[in-house]
């Protein structure tokens, strides 16, 4: 059973692997969150959630970095893997 | 005397650029104060073969698309005081994140060096690089450099004199966008070009443009006096 995983990296739970496909966001945000690797193909682990759920550390190119909900909410991608079932 | 080879050096944050720098200007840095900026830029002087190199310090980016002061600081830098060669600093560790940079540069200007760094903390993570597979690609040398352990250092300077001298060409490989922008491009950058002359590549200021980067305006008219484009029919299309 293969269906497409289609979430957003806020809905993303530790530990899971997405692969980016679209970003929803605009302008100096948009270009920065290229700028930082959050590009389309690229897949990002989801390392850790604060106590709130909001911010969420996520691994991207060998780099940690946080998004507030309102950036990861708007970045979209598929499930790949979780590395706790494998 | 001759004077010296200008050599800008730009990078990531953390790929071991001033550690370079240090290394290869010694004690001898000093800051200096460009015009129109308070961000300072280091400076040092070095003598290699009878030739004085200066190279300036830009601050640490991950883009040159001026979302901040620093960017646009070593932005300005490369563009408009148009050192004889640009070192690109990359960690060879994180080469897809840096290589944003590295495109970035050589879509601005010419003369550029690709220097992968960090080389021995990557060949212990097991990562190879072809270094000439890479030069090949981006059309600019790229060498492989151990700033810590002074490696690389020979042939980095060595190549900076052939590039300042001319003995080396390089011809970046530029980027293709999608038919809608490139069209896009094909029409604004003759009229670019009738402006700006040769001063800055009239492809990327197009670029910026078509991108509504209005700082990039601003600066270009500060800087530069343009010259007069007739304006004509073909010309107001091609603007709207």
């Amino acid at each position: 059973m293969h269906t497409t995983n289609r979430l957003t990296l806020y809905q993303g739970k530790k530990g899971d692997f997405i692969r980016i496909t679209d970003i929803f966001l605009e302008g100096v945000m948009r270009r920065r969150l290229l700028d930082l690797g959050f590009v389309p193909g690229a897949i990002i682990e989801v390392l850790k959630k604060s106590p709130l759920g909001d911010p969420i550390a996520f691994r991207v190119s060998q780099t940690t970095i946080a998004l507030r909900k309102e950036e990861s909410s708007k970045i979209e991608g598929e499930l790949i893997s979780n590395d706790k079932s494998n | 005397m001759t004077n010296p080879i200008r050599v800008a050096l730009a990078g990531n944050p953390n790929t071991g650029k001033s550690t370079l720098f240090n290394a290869l200007t010694g004690l001898r840095q000093h800051t200096g104060n460009w015009a129109g900026k308070t961000v300072s830029l280091a400076e040092g002087k070095v003598q290699y073969k009878g030739k004085t190199y200066s190279f300036i310090d830009l601050p640490g980016t991950y883009s040159l698309f001026s979302n901040s002061t620093d960017e646009e600081v070593a932005r300005n830098y490369i563009v408009f005081e148009k050192p004889d060669v640009t070192l690109v600093v990359l960690d060879a560790t994180s080469l897809e994140r840096n290589f944003n940079l590295a495109l970035q540069v050589l879509e601005m200007t010419t003369n550029v060096i690709v220097c992968i760094n960090l080389i021995d903390e990557a060949e212990k993570k097991g990562i190879k690089i072809n270094e000439r597979i890479l030069t090949n690609k981006l059309g600019v040398p790229v060498i492989k450099l151990s700033a810590r352990n002074k490696v690389g250092f020979d042939l980095l300077l060595d190549t900076i004199e052939r590039i300042a001298n001319g003995t080396i060409e390089c011809k970046p490989t530029l980027m293709t966008y999608s038919d809608e922008i490139e069209e896009q491009i094909y029409k604004i950058e003759p009229y670019i070009r009738g402006m700006i002359g040769d001063r800055l590549s009239s492809r990327w200021v197009s670029l910026r443009l078509l991108d509504g980067d209005e700082k990039l305006l601003n600066e270009i008219n500060k800087r530069l006096r343009l010259e007069e484009v007739k304006i004509t029919d073909e010309y107001s299309t091609a603007i709207l």
